[in-house]
């Protein structure tokens, strides 16, 4: 069991490793440039052209590397506004308690029964659609309960541990307790529930843009690219299935970190 | 019989706040339709007749409750966009959508259950590690992705069906439900993995549980013993998270309905949004609550109603 274990928390970092460092090089360079239509249009993957050429004769995997970089910019902001303020919900509801919980975990039950993408285009349909910033927006919200649960679960179970007892005894402030003595116990359970919040963001974006209310050009990311592709299919096909497994691979090596930390989470307790 | 009252009062609440919710964010965003009709050459009496026309001059608790009746008697207004009733333009899309989660939801049923149980006889051994890779790389895969790899190779390479002709329900239906298939399978793989997996695990559970030792060391053989007696304690949760997914295909098939071109509920709730077009906007989205809601419900009835245990719990 160790070995498996460890592997899958091994080989998901590697993946995840090796396609981060590709997007950091994709920022500051790519083969080709990325909208520049100055190759033969459909040319198939070779040598020159890695994942080959589009209708417009632009290189697909500098294309792909930039819209990598696009969907997890964007992923990682959702992921940032949802866990700020779900794990502040959380930390603040789990630690006190009280009416404000009860009526906050109702609010938050109701709205975790609804499927993300929905809520999503709710959101997104008051914002207004095709700003980046607005999907950040509308994602970042709808993420927000999912966070406080887990959260809040956490850090009740934590509320009552002695050495929160004993540091309330000594009177250190509330804020410290939460932020010093609580936080870093609950690391152990959020970062798996990060890598799940992470893929759920790059999905969703991409369904979004996909669905041409998310990004928009001149910016792209991978969803709108296999929008854009899905034109293209009977001529190059090629397109579709490399932005596409971009999508899988990245969301495929997040998931094998999350698996691997939650089976050694499992294999400390 | 009280767990169901009490679940059903549960349900007729928070349809109500759902669709109070959805009215007042949409109401608060529309703006003034009356003027977006009319365009910016509107004379003030012509905006102020169409508002009367609208029932847009009366006030807001009134304009709800009006609004929640007529939903309920098929009447939701007009379409600010198309100037014509939402409920003529949205109720062929009502169809196509559920017929597209039926058949979805008949193949998840169908495949995941025996696959379920075929797979969790087996020890979990070497390939354990191999196993759960696979999982992470099903759910990594979207729906559209499987979509968009299903047209390219049953569309367009084999030509099977022709992608983007949708054929008409009323005139061609088993047409139309064979394109509807490879839609359906689009939505219901990445379900098929989740499913099977949750139930060789619930499966796997139960079957390090004492009465399967009793059972086994009394001479029964596994497979009895599975079918017997593991099948009936490892399915409740399984029926409950089939009744989940029912909420969630509809989600899913808003995004698989725009690859395939399929002319559906969620094709055209974003096509309404591009447009703006909030009337069908919010009547679509509290179409979709409900059916989420509706479902939810269902599941806790089903699962109470299939497991004693709960029973016992739920009636105090």
């Amino acid at each position: 069991m160790k070995q498996t274990r460890n592997g899958c928390l091994t080989a998901g970092l590697i993946l995840s490793g090796l396609m981060l460092l590709c997007i950091l090089v994709g920022f500051f360079w790519t083969p080709y440039d990325p909208t520049a239509m100055e190759s033969a249009k459909f040319l198939p993957p070779s040598l020159e052209h890695w994942m080959g050429t589009d209708s417009f004769g632009r290189d697909i995997f500098s294309r792909v590397l930039k819209g990598a970089g696009t969907t997890v910019t964007i992923a990682l902001s959702i992921m940032g506004i949802a866990a700020v303020c779900g794990v502040a919900i959380g930390a603040l509801t789990g630690y006190f308690g009280g009416v404000v919980d009860e009526v906050l975990m109702r609010v938050n039950d109701a709205l975790t029964a609804f499927p993300s993408i929905l809520l999503a285009l709710v959101v997104i349909s008051i914002l207004g659609p095709g700003s980046k910033y607005n999907v950040v927006l509308a994602l970042g919200l709808v993420f927000i309960p999912g966070y406080a649960r887990v959260s809040r679960t956490a850090f009740a179970s934590l509320r009552e541990a002695n050495y929160i007892k004993s540091a309330q005894l000594m009177g250190v402030s509330k804020g410290r307790i939460l932020l010093v003595h609580l936080l870093p116990n609950t690391v152990q359970v959020l970062l798996p529930t990060l890598t799940i919040g992470f893929n759920n963001a790059v999905l969703s974006e991409a369904s979004m843009s996909y669905l041409g209310i998310g990004v928009t050009p001149p910016d792209a990311s991978l969803g709108y690219m296999l929008s854009e592709a899905q034109g293209m299919l009977g001529t190059a096909p090629w397109y579709a299935i490399c932005s596409g497994a971009t999508i899988v691979l990245l969301v495929f090596g997040v998931g094998l970190i999350g698996q691997g930390l939650q089976r050694r989470e499992k294999g400390v307790a | 019989m009280k767990y169901a009252a009490k679940r059903v009062a549960t349900l007729l609440v928070t349809m109500i706040i759902v669709s109070l919710l959805a009215f007042l964010a949409f109401d608060l965003i529309s703006g003034d339709p009356a003027q977006m009709m009319l365009g910016t050459e509107a004379t003030e009496e012509g905006l102020a007749a169409l508002r009367a026309e609208l029932g847009l001059d009366r006030p807001l608790p009134i304009r709800y409750l009006d609004w929640l009746t007529g939903f309920f008697r098929g009447d939701l207004g007009m379409s600010y966009h198309y100037h014509e009733p939402v409920w003529t333009l949205i109720a062929p899309k009502v169809r196509v959508t559920l017929w597209l989660s039926l058949l979805a939801f008949l193949l998840i049923t169908v495949v995941s259950i025996p696959l379920g149980l075929l797979t969790a006889g087996r020890g979990e051994g070497r390939l354990a590690g191999l196993h759960t890779a696979f999982n992470q790389l099903c759910m990594a895969v979207p729906a559209f992705f499987i979509g968009i790899l299903l047209t390219w190779a049953f569309g367009v390479t084999l030509k099977w069906f022709t992608a983007g002709a949708f054929p008409d329900m009323t005139q061609d239906f088993a047409g139309s439900m064979k394109y509807l298939f490879f839609a359906a399978l689009a939505l219901s793989i990445p379900r098929i993995a989740m499913t099977a997996r949750m139930l060789r695990s619930t499966v796997a559970g139960e079957m390090e549980k004492d009465y399967v030792r009793t059972a086994i060391s009394r001479g029964n053989d596994r497979r009895g013993v599975l079918f017997r007696h593991v099948l009936k304690n490892a399915l409740p949760p399984v029926i409950a998270f089939l009744a989940q997914t029912m909420a969630e295909l509809i989600a899913s098939s808003i995004v698989v309905e725009q690859v395939f071109g399929i002319p559906g509920l969620g094709r055209f709730l974003v096509a309404c949004i591009s447009n703006r077009d909030y009337q069908v906007v919010q009547a679509i989205v509290v179409i979709l609550a409900f059916w989420v809601v509706l479902a939810g419900t269902l599941a806790d009835l089903i699962q109470q109603r299939i497991d004693p245990r709960l029973r016992l719990g739920g009636a105090s």
